[in-house]
C-alpha cells in the first residue's frame, strides 16, 4: 500500500462509497490511528513536543514523510498544525519562547543536532507562508535573493536563468517575463503567493512546507496553486496545512489530522476522508466540529 | 418590540447623535485654530522685532591717511583710531569741548578702526590719499535711524542727546547716512558692541557640536536599537535595559550637563567650553530618543518579511540588514533628526560645560572655545543694549530656520524612502 504514496493519481471521495464504516478508535484516545510510518522516509519525526512557555502545544508526535508525496495536516483552529509545521525547517527558533524536543530527521541527520546550522537547513527546507509576503523588491530579486545569498550562481546569467527557471516552475513566467524589475507587491494576491512559491524553490530545497498557502487567496488563485502543487510534488516533497478539507482531498496523498496538539490519525488521503477510523476525524470531516 | 417601535426610538436619539458629533468637530477645528494663532502670534513677534537686524546704519566719513599716523614699524597697530577722530573733528570743526569731542566720536562704531586698518593692510598704497569711507555707524545712531530711540522724548530720558541728533541729522542732510544689509551679523563672531555682532561663532560651534553628536549618536543609536530588537534575548536583563532607556529619554537636560562637566572635564579632563565637549554631552542627551525610534522602526516592519528571508536560508543578520532595516531606515531617519534638532535647540546641558562665555573669535576646530546658537541667543537676551533686542529676534530667526529646514529633511526623506507593502 505504501508503494502507492507517490503515484499522482488525486484521491477522489466518492460519496456513494460512504457507508457508515463504526469508528474504532473512541473519543478519548490520544493515540495515533492509522498509519503514520513509512519504508524510506525523507522526514521523519519521533516523539515531538513542542512548548510555548509551560504551555505543551505538540505533545509527543511521530510521523514521516515520504519521498515525493504531498501530505496535508489538517485540523480545527489552534490544533498545533502550523506549530508542528514550522518545527520541519526550524522556524520555531525565532519564537523566544518556543521549546522543541524529540528527533526530526531529514535524511537520517537530526536537524535540532547542536552540530546543525539553520541556514543550510531552510534552504534545503522551503516554506510558504500563509500570506505571501514578497520583499518590497522587484520581482527578479524576490527570485534571485535566495540564491544570491547562498552563492548558487557565478555569474548574471547562471542567476538569470535560476530566475527563470523557478518562475516557470512557479507557474509565473509567461505572466511578468516582460516586468521582471517591476514590484513584486504590484502582483496580486494569487500571482505574489505563486512568487513566494518559486522563491521557495529558486534555492532548490528537497521539501517545501506550506502554511495555508490559499487562505488569502480567491477559488480562482487557489485553483492555479493547488495545480502548481500537484506538478511541484514530482520533484519535491511537499507538507501542507490547511483549513480547506476540499483541498487537503485534492492536492495530497496522505492526511494527518491533528487535534488539540495531539495527531490523532494518518492515513492516506481517500481512505482517511471516507473511513475514518478516528472518531474524531470523523467528527471533524462530517463538520460535526471545527 | 415593533420595528416601527425601534425605528421611532432611533430617529428621537439621532438629532443628539448628531449634535455631538458637530460640537466635536468643531472643538476640533477650535482647538487648531487657537494653536495656530499663538504659533502666528509668535513668529510675527519675532520677525517684527528681529528684521530690522538684517539691515545696519553706516556713515561716511571722508578719511585723511595721515602718512605721520600711518607710518610706523608695524602698520598692524598704528592708531587707526586717531585717523577716525581726526576725520570727525574735521567734519564737525564747531565741536570743541572735550566731552562733546568724546560724544562726537561715539557716531562711529569702535570696530571702524579694524576696517581701516584691514584696508591699509590689503593697499598701502592708501597711505597720504583722503578717501570717502562707509563706516559702520555706532548702535546708537543705529537705532536712532531705526526709530527706536524717541525724539520726542526729554534730553535726559533717551540714549542721545540733543546735540548728537543734530550732528546725526546734519549727517544725513548731506547724505552720508545709509542703511545697508547686515553682512557682519552673518560672517562676525560675538561682540561686546552690538553692532559688530555676529553669530558666525555661534553657528560654527553648533556646528561642530551636531557633528559630533551624529557621528556618535547615529551609529551607536541604531546599533543599539538593531540589537535590542532583533538580536538581544528577552529576559530580566534586557527589560531592565529597556526600562532605564525610557528613563534616560525623560531626565532633564541639564542633568546631561553635569554629567559632562563631571565625566567629561573634571575626569577626562578635556577643554572647557568645546564643541568636542558639547558634542559628547548632546550625543548622551540625543541617544535614548534615537534607540527608541529605531527600536519602533523595526517594530513596525512586519514580521512576515523576517520569516520570508528566514526561510529561504537568510541568516538572521541578512534578514535584519538586507530586508529590515531598509524598511526601518525611513523611521530612523525621522528619529535622528528630530534627536538632532533638539539638540541644536538645547542650551541648558552647555550652561554648564562652559559653553556660555563670552568668544569673540570664530571656532576653527572642535577644541577651540566656542558657544552654540541657543547660548547665544541667551547672552545676547541678557545684554542691556536696545540694539542686542533685534538681534536676540534675529538669531532666534536664524535658529529656527535652521530646525524648520532639518525637519523638513526629515518628513521628506520619509516620504523619499517610505516602501508600501
Amino acid at each position: 500500500m505504501l508503494q502507492t504514496l507517490s503515484s499522482t493519481t488525486p484521491p477522489v471521495i466518492e460519496s456513494g462509497n460512504q457507508t457508515k464504516t463504526r469508528a474504532r478508535v473512541s473519543r478519548d484516545d490520544r493515540n495515533t490511528a492509522g498509519h503514520p510510518f513509512v519504508d524510506k522516509p525523507r522526514m521523519s519525526c519521533r516523539d515531538v513536543n513542542v512548548y510555548y512557555g509551560d504551555k505543551k502545544a505538540i505533545n509527543s508526535v511521530s510521523i514521516d514523510i515520504a519521498e515525493n508525496e504531498v501530505l496535508a495536516m489538517i485540523g480545527p483552529s489552534g490544533c498545533g498544525k502550523s506549530t508542528f509545521l514550522r518545527c520541519l525547517n526550524r522556524m520555531n527558533d525565532t519564537i523566544a519562547i518556543c521549546r522543541v524536543d524529540g528527533t526530526i530527521k531529514l535524511d537520517d541527520q537530526d536537524i535540532y543536532d547542536k552540530k546543525i546550522d539553520v541556514v543550510p537547513l531552510r534552504a534545503q527546507v522551503g516554506m510558504v507562508f500563509q500570506k505571501p509576503n514578497p520583499f518590497p523588491k522587484s520581482i527578479y530579486e524576490n527570485v534571485a535573493y535566495g540564491p544570491r545569498i547562498h552563492g548558487l550562481a557565478d555569474a548574471k546569467t547562471e542567476l538569470d536563468a535560476i530566475v527563470e527557471r523557478s518562475l516557470i516552475k512557479a507557474g509565473l513566467w509567461d505572466e511578468v517575463k516582460d516586468r521582471l524589475d517591476q514590484p513584486g507587491t504590484g502582483l496580486s494576491g494569487g500571482q505574489q503567493q505563486r512568487l513566494c512559491i518559486a522563491r521557495a524553490i529558486a534555492v532548490g530545497p528537497e521539501v517545501i512546507l506550506m502554511d495555508e498557502p490559499c487562505s488569502a487567496l480567491d477559488p480562482i488563485a487557489t485553483a492555479t496553486i493547488e495545480e502548481l502543487i500537484s506538478e511541484l510534488k514530482l520533484q519535491y516533497t511537499i507538507v501542507i496545512v490547511t483549513h480547506n478539507m476540499q483541498q487537503a482531498a485534492r492536492v495530497s496523498q496522505r492526511t494527518a489530522y491533528f487535534h488539540l496538539g495531539d495527531l490523532l490519525e494518518v492515513g492516506q488521503t481517500d481512505k482517511l476522508f471516507t473511513r475514518p477510523s478516528h472518531q474524531l476525524t470523523e467528527d471533524y470531516i462530517t463538520g460535526r466540529f471545527g | 418590540m415593533s420595528t416601527e417601535k425601534t425605528m421611532h426610538i432611533v430617529q428621537r436619539g439621532l438629532g443628539k447623535r448628531y449634535r455631538q458629533e458637530k460640537i466635536f468637530k468643531l472643538m476640533g477645528l477650535s482647538a487648531i485654530l487657537f494653536s495656530l494663532a499663538f504659533l502666528v502670534f509668535l513668529f510675527s513677534s519675532i520677525f517684527l522685532n528681529g528684521y530690522k537686524a538684517f539691515y545696519q546704519t553706516a556713515v561716511s566719513i571722508d578719511i585723511f591717511f595721515d602718512p605721520a599716523v600711518l607710518e610706523v614699524k608695524d602698520p598692524a597697530s598704528a592708531n587707526y583710531n586717531g585717523l577716525i577722530k581726526e576725520s570727525l573733528r574735521n567734519a564737525f570743526p564747531e565741536v570743541k569741548k572735550r566731552k562733546q569731542k568724546k560724544n562726537l566720536y561715539g557716531l562711529v562704531s569702535t570696530s571702524a578702526s579694524f576696517h581701516l586698518r584691514d584696508m591699509v593692510l590689503a593697499d598701502p598704497g592708501l597711505v597720504g590719499q583722503t578717501k570717502t569711507i562707509w563706516l559702520l555707524a555706532d548702535d546708537d545712531v543705529d537705532m536712532l535711524m531705526k526709530s527706536y530711540i524717541d525724539r520726542d522724548l526729554p534730553q535726559a530720558d533717551r540714549r542721545m542727546n540733543d546735540l548728537e541728533i543734530s550732528w546725526v541729522d546734519k549727517l544725513i542732510a548731506e547724505g552720508r547716512v545709509t542703511s545697508r544689509f547686515n553682512i557682519g551679523f552673518f560672517t562676525n563672531g560675538d561682540s561686546r558692541e552690538p553692532e559688530s555682532a555676529g553669530i558666525m561663532g555661534a553657528a560654527m560651534g553648533s556646528m561642530y557640536m551636531l557633528a559630533i553628536t551624529l557621528a556618535l549618536a547615529f551609529p551607536i543609536g541604531i546599533g543599539a536599537a538593531i540589537y535590542l530588537e532583533e538580536f538581544a534575548v528577552k529576559n530580566r536583563l534586557t527589560d531592565i535595559i529597556e526600562v532605564n532607556i525610557n528613563n534616560l529619554a525623560a531626565v532633564p537636560s541639564i542633568v546631561f550637563g553635569l554629567l559632562g562637566l563631571a565625566v567629561f572635564l573634571n575626569f577626562f579632563e578635556l577643554p572647557r567650553s568645546a564643541p568636542l565637549v558639547g558634542g559628547l554631552v548632546l550625543f548622551l542627551m540625543t541617544l535614548p530618543t534615537i534607540i527608541i525610534t529605531g527600536r519602533v522602526a523595526l517594530q513596525s516592519v512586519p514580521p512576515s518579511i523576517r520569516e520570508a528571508a528566514l526561510g529561504i536560508g537568510a541568516s538572521k543578520m541578512q534578514a535584519v540588514f538586507h530586508h529590515v532595516l531598509p524598511l526601518a531606515m525611513p523611521g530612523m531617519l525621522t528619529g535622528t533628526i528630530i534627536g538632532m534638532a533638539r539638540a541644536l535647540g538645547e542650551s541648558a546641558p552647555l550652561l554648564m560645560i562652559g559653553m556660555v562665555a563670552f568668544i569673540v573669535d570664530i571656532p576653527t576646530g572642535i577644541t577651540d572655545p566656542a558657544t552654540a546658537l541657543p547660548v547665544q541667543i541667551y547672552l545676547w537676551a541678557d545684554s542691556p543694549e536696545r540694539a542686542f533686542v533685534e538681534r536676540t529676534s534675529a538669531a532666534i530667526m536664524v535658529l529656527l530656520t535652521f530646525l524648520i529646514l532639518m525637519n523638513g529633511t526629515a518628513v521628506y526623506l520619509r516620504s523619499k524612502f517610505e516602501r508600501r507593502w
